[in-house]
């Protein structure tokens, strides 16, 4: 979706402000969000995906005057609420009214710690073979989905050229619908700057992207 | 300006009162109709009121079964005392030290990292991208937040935030120059924008003056930034 959470190229957000000995945490809250995310992340409830689409979803003015913590808090509610876990009665009283929802993956306890601390997997194997080879010439396409997509405004139409293949990965655009893992070929696409930004930019610089090969045309 | 004076009571109102089901209907996060301002105290701050509502939510999930709270501590506390910049210092020191290492690194620095005993485990995909006098690279994720949590940690603030997403891929220059810091104008500068489940990191150029240092020596000198690609390693003899 064409939403605010695709700032990249957005101006007017002023300086980047680094903290100086900044803290894991600001609050005690945050972290109780951060771990409530992963484990209900962990025990079944959402994909990465679909926890990333809740949040994009967040209208573009309290998205935009929201911390970060907060935000994660705001798409955690929403989707464990969407998706029958809890009440929104629950989440007014503070309280469980009803029984719990079975979870894809039990219930997450102590000893399911060890194993969320190392990132999860997302290669596949291939459907089919990949269509692009490294040096390939592509132009990422114009579309526009309001669904869930990790192509970037900013690449769209724009030509670039394959540099990495990273192998089949599981499809975000469909995972986030909850529309199956849909293996995709991964590709590390380079753009020049200039081309990007416009005469103007800066001639020293190449961004890439990751992109799935739905996401690409030959050029 | 009118809206920068109401704009946290709409925050506040809105927060407190969302009402529809589903995430994509707006109406969720628009205050009550009939919500009556003039009984509403805002007094308290944004913060407050989110920790009762991250409270209410925690023990709603406790109730029902699905967390144990104790499992939410043990994560909290790895996260501020195991996992860190430290984890990733040890791997450049590494590759600064031992050529082979180096070499397995930059071609899988996944599977690299995976031998060596003494660094946290690290998940698939971890791409290392070695700065050269040639080349600067610079790590951002312009949709969300996405970063090696397994070799730097939780993400500062400043990354997960608007002015870094949305100027690093357009101005890299002018945000390293928000960070105080300079690239010579001859050399290129590469972004890489995580926007799938690769998550990268920058092998930086070892500083001069470092012969014969041991890894641990070496490790001292690596900041979280120069790993980002925001920032380069102290050099010897500069303050830490």
């Amino acid at each position: 979706m064409n939403g605010v959470h695709d700032m990249g190229g957005m101006d007017g957000f002023g300086k980047v402000e680094p903290e100086a000995d900044e803290p894991v945490f600001h609050a005690d809250w945050e972290s109780r969000v951060l771990a409530m995310v992963r484990a209900m992340g962990a025990a079944g409830a959402f994909n990465i995906d679909t926890s990333r689409f809740y949040r994009e979803t967040i209208p573009p003015h309290v998205y935009l005057s929201s911390s970060y913590y907060k935000k994660w808090f705001l798409g955690l509610e929403e989707m464990l609420i969407d998706k029958g876990y809890l009440t929104r009665e629950e989440v007014a009283a503070g309280h469980a009214k009803q029984p719990g929802k079975a979870l894809k993956h039990g219930k997450f306890d102590l000893g399911q710690v060890e194993r969320i601390m190392v990132r999860g997997q997302f290669a596949r194997p291939a459907p089919a073979p990949a269509k692009f080879n490294i040096g390939d010439r592509v132009r990422a396409k114009n579309i526009h989905p309001t669904t869930h997509t990790r192509l970037p405004r900013y690449v769209r139409g724009h030509v670039g050229v394959i540099e990495l293949n990273h192998g089949c990965h599981v499809f975000p655009d469909t995972a986030a619908m909850e529309r199956g893992e849909n293996p995709q070929w991964l590709y590390t696409v380079v753009f020049e700057g200039r081309d990007l930004w416009g005469a103007d930019g800066d001639p020293t610089l190449k961004v890439s992207i990751d992109a799935f090969e739905p996401y690409l045309d030959p050029a | 300006m009118a809206w920068i004076e109401i704009r946290p009571h709409l925050v506040c109102c809105m927060t407190a009162d969302r009402r529809a089901s589903t995430a994509t209907d707006q109406s969720a996060y628009l205050p009550a109709m009939s919500h009556d301002h003039s009984h509403h105290d805002h007094d308290h701050s944004e913060l407050s009121e989110t920790e009762l509502r991250v409270r209410a939510l925690e023990t709603v999930l406790t109730e029902k079964g699905y967390v144990e709270p104790a499992a939410l501590d043990a994560i909290i506390q790895a996260y501020e005392t195991k996992i860190g910049p430290h984890n990733g210092a040890r791997v450049v020191a590494k590759a600064w030290t031992d050529p082979a290492f180096k070499k397995a690194l930059l071609e899988d620095g996944s599977k690299a990292i995976g031998t060596l005993g003494h660094v946290s485990r690290v998940g698939d995909h971890l791409v290392v991208v070695e700065n050269t006098p040639q080349r600067h690279n610079m790590v951002v994720c312009t949709l969300c937040s996405c970063y090696p949590w397994e070799m730097l940690g939780l993400p500062p603030v400043w990354y997960k935030a608007s002015p870094y997403r949305s100027r690093a891929v357009k101005d890299p220059r002018g945000v390293l120059a928000d960070f105080g810091v300079s690239v010579p104008d001859a050399i290129e500068i590469r972004v890489w924008d995580s926007t799938a489940e690769t998550r990268f990191l920058v092998l930086p150029m070892r500083p001069a003056g470092t012969e014969g240092w041991s890894e641990a020596q070496l490790a001292e000198l690596v900041t979280r930034d120069s790993m980002i690609g925001t920032g380069f390693p102290r050099t010897p003899g500069a303050p830490s």
